[in-house]
């Protein structure tokens, strides 16, 4: 699965992703009626800067292959991504969002039951994760924010090892190697320089696999990630740059990050950029899929910026009533991501009911083992805190570690229930 | 033949390009290590010897060098960066606190980041601002980072060998005004531990405490307190994260006196650290309150009055007089 390569090349010259104009044209018109329709529908302090809107070539910047209402539409410069998708993967995927969101619905229930300090919602945003995760190899290697549960469950992750560190049992908890999946970064946008790097590593060592770093609307403001796209630029690194803007970071909205497109943004550094609807999985499948295809061909960084909404609050601590209007997120439901494949499945596939109602129980029952899991999740021993701080030792640390023991031992002879 | 006498920047080279020979998963990268050598060319013909993979010159972005350094050793590389001067680690200074000391305890040792930055430090080359400063106390603070500064050639040599070596992040410390003091290298010894402190020279009334670019100052001050009958020990602490407090306890609990130099400022910095643990393990030896010369509370100030802001000799044999006063 190749985009023509003659076209591929010229593309990449011109730092931007491979289209074939007449064709484009042709869904061009078709796009542009519905992203309006989404603009429209939007809160109208929204600057017109970061809405879904055409290029100055009149292409459509928004690559879409589903609908909101599941309907398959032709994109002559993506479709061959996507082409030998079989029904299996689309039921595939699908049941890869609905575990996602169960798993992530039952991670906000533990939160409100006291079982976990925090919690950040992937709500809304598992076409854009379910779809670039499952763009990936196994060779490949994921670096996340912390909201990529989606990809973790893409990835093979155990769900329930996400969970440690926002029960406050760990830091992160999870060996990064055996998925390939890196610990979930809260600094905003300091793992996309890690990405670079490792991209550099990957492509030192002569392998094709490449690299993707998740990050959002937010962190595109950060200086890391604009460090990160020079020296991925510069050293051609094979990494695509994975942005899902929802929108909002915390209470800001996207226009508070950039006065334009944030896909743009790739064009000054030299490198393609492209914008997919976050909200249809089978798009961001396939862009993520060109883009990593670049990467193992040694054409160096992608930006790829997932259109998508944000549609719970930031974490459990957030309150969005605070800063933003219903209607829009009532706009957003309607481009549900799980819905419109849902919709396709139902009317262009021999997906039955049988099926649906399978992967409910399924999903039902992830929902129980993760709150079992988490339940039982037992808090660290003490002298956990002086676990792994070096790989080599420290004196210092041995030397706290041993009176911190002494002191934790001279409390044994209490009476239960009376140590510290 | 193995014994050399090099000057430091030249040990420092030396021990960088046998790291490169002998393990081809260690990287140079930082802002003009390459053809120009590093603008105190301490990488000087390495990029010419290993080529422009191993040997990287960067883009003038700190905090990148250091975060696709941590993304490189994830995939198994050996970074060295250099950050051109002392005053320019600040943009990486999140990479570094955050990111880099935090990774191993945040995987429960399941990766391992073994970055070693090289910083030049210190003053008295008449620099302009920001190439002059000492934040070795801003590292040391940081748990998950080591922090070592070496005063001799043979140290630099040996000790950036362990450091490279080290499976922790390690912030290697140059004494940039002492970068063309030469001494004898032996490049086939057995190393002392990397985080060991030494005796430089043995004294029974008052030991000087000093690491880098001072302990040049505190051989001359014991030198000068000689020839008026004072026999003053200096310990070389040469690592400040882990301190070997006990080889200066041993030393202490002997001279029962401590006097600790440093270019940094006093406040909350190393020696602070220091004279804290010694207070506590030598109470009833000490015959004086332990007595710190460094830095003052200001900005570094500008070349012209930078004698009058670095610890000298006259200020660190002043700080004896008052120690032994007591």
């Amino acid at each position: 699965m190749t985009v023509d390569s003659a076209d591929s090349t010229a593309a990449a010259q011109q730092a931007q992703p491979p289209r074939k104009r007449a064709a484009a044209k042709k869904t061009a018109a078709k796009k542009a009626t519905h992203t309006k329709k989404a603009a429209a529908k939007k809160s109208p302090k929204r600057s017109p800067e970061t809405a879904p809107r055409e290029t100055p070539q009149g292409q459509s910047e928004l690559v879409q292959l589903l609908t909101p209402e599941g309907e398959r539409v032709a994109n002559p410069e993506f479709d061959a991504y996507v082409d030998a998708v079989t029904d299996d993967e689309l039921r595939g995927l699908y049941r890869d969002m609905v575990m996602s969101r169960r798993f992530d619905a039952e991670a906000v229930t533990l939160q409100r039951q006291g079982e976990l300090g925090l919690w950040p919602s992937l709500l809304g945003q598992e076409a854009a994760q379910v779809g670039s995760g499952r763009a990936t190899r196994r060779d490949d290697y994921v670096f996340p924010t912390y909201r990529e549960h989606g990809v973790a469950w893409c990835r093979g992750v155990d769900p329930t090892n996400l969970l440690g560190m926002f029960r406050g049992v760990n830091n992160g908890g999870w060996d990064p190697g055996s998925n390939n999946f890196h610990l979930y970064t809260i600094v905003i946008g300091s793992q996309t320089l890690h990405a670079t790097g490792y991209a550099m590593g990957a492509a030192k060592d002569g392998t094709d696999s490449a690299v993707i770093a998740y990050f959002g609307d937010g962190a595109s403001s950060q200086g890391d990630v604009a460090e990160s796209f020079t020296f991925a630029a510069v050293y051609n690194a094979p990494v695509v740059f994975f942005c899902q803007n929802n929108q909002w970071a915390i209470s800001e909205p996207t226009e508070r990050q950039t006065r334009v497109p944030l896909y743009q943004r790739a064009q000054g550094y030299g490198f393609p950029g492209v914008r997919v609807d976050g909200n249809d999985v089978l798009a961001c499948l396939a862009v993520t899929r060109w883009a990593l295809e670049r990467a193992r061909r040694g054409e160096g960084p992608t930006l790829v910026e997932a259109f998508t909404y944000r549609m719970g609050a930031h974490t459990t601590s957030d309150d969005p009533t605070r800063y933003r209007a219903d209607d829009e997120r009532a706009s957003w439901e309607a481009k549900d991501p799980i819905e419109r494949l849902r919709a396709y499945l139902a009317s262009q596939t021999d997906t039955d009911e049988g099926f649906f109602a399978e992967l409910d129980a399924e999903s039902e029952a992830l929902g129980k083992r993760v709150r079992e899991v988490v339940r039982a999740m037992p808090d660290p021993g003490h002298m956990a805190i002086f676990e792994n701080v070096y790989a080599d030792g420290h004196a210092l640390v041995d030397e706290e570690r041993a009176q911190f023991a002494a002191y934790q031992a001279s409390f044994a002879d209490e009476p239960a229930g009376e140590g510290v | 033949m193995a014994v050399k006498k090099l000057p430091i920047a030249k040990a420092i080279n030396e021990s960088l390009r046998t790291a490169l020979e002998n393990d081809p998963k260690v990287l140079v990268m930082g802002e003009d290590v390459g053809k120009l050598g590093g603008v105190f060319r301490v990488t000087d013909g390495l990029q010419k010897d290993f080529g422009e993979e191993r040997v990287i010159d960067t883009p003038l972005a700190e905090s990148g060098i250091v975060g696709t350094a941590i993304g490189l050793a994830l995939r198994g590389y050996r970074p060295v960066v250099e950050i051109q001067f002392d005053g320019f680690v600040f943009p990486a200074y999140d990479q570094i606190v955050t990111q880099l000391a935090k990774m191993h305890a945040r995987a429960l040792g399941k990766v391992k980041v073994p970055v070693v930055i090289r910083i030049p430090y210190g003053g008295g080359i008449g620099a302009v601002e920001h190439h002059s400063e000492s934040p070795e106390a801003l590292f040391a603070h940081v748990a998950g980072l080591k922090v070592v500064s070496p005063s001799n050639a043979s140290d630099a040599y040996w000790m950036l060998q362990q450091a490279i070596q080290s499976d922790d992040p390690v912030i290697y410390f140059e004494p940039k005004r002492r970068y063309w003091d030469k001494s004898e290298v032996d490049t086939e010894a057995v190393p002392g531990a990397l985080h060991r402190a030494v005796v430089a020279r043995e004294g029974a009334d008052l030991t000087l405490a000093a690491y880098g670019p001072m302990v040049k100052v505190c051989m001359e001050a014991a030198a000068a307190a000689e020839e008026e009958g004072k026999s003053l020990e200096v310990v070389d602490l040469r690592s400040i994260s882990p301190m070997d407090f006990d080889t200066v306890q041993r030393s202490v609990e002997k001279t029962r006196r401590l006097v600790v130099v440093h270019e940094a400022p006093v406040f909350l910095g190393s020696g602070a650290e220091l004279a804290a643990r010694i207070t506590e393990r030598c109470f009833y030896h000490l015959e004086a309150p332990v007595l710190r010369v460094g830095g003052y509370h200001a900005p570094y100030p500008p070349a012209r009055l930078e004698d009058e802001y670095l610890p000298g000799l006259d200020r660190v044999l002043d700080a004896v007089d008052r120690s032994l006063a007591y």
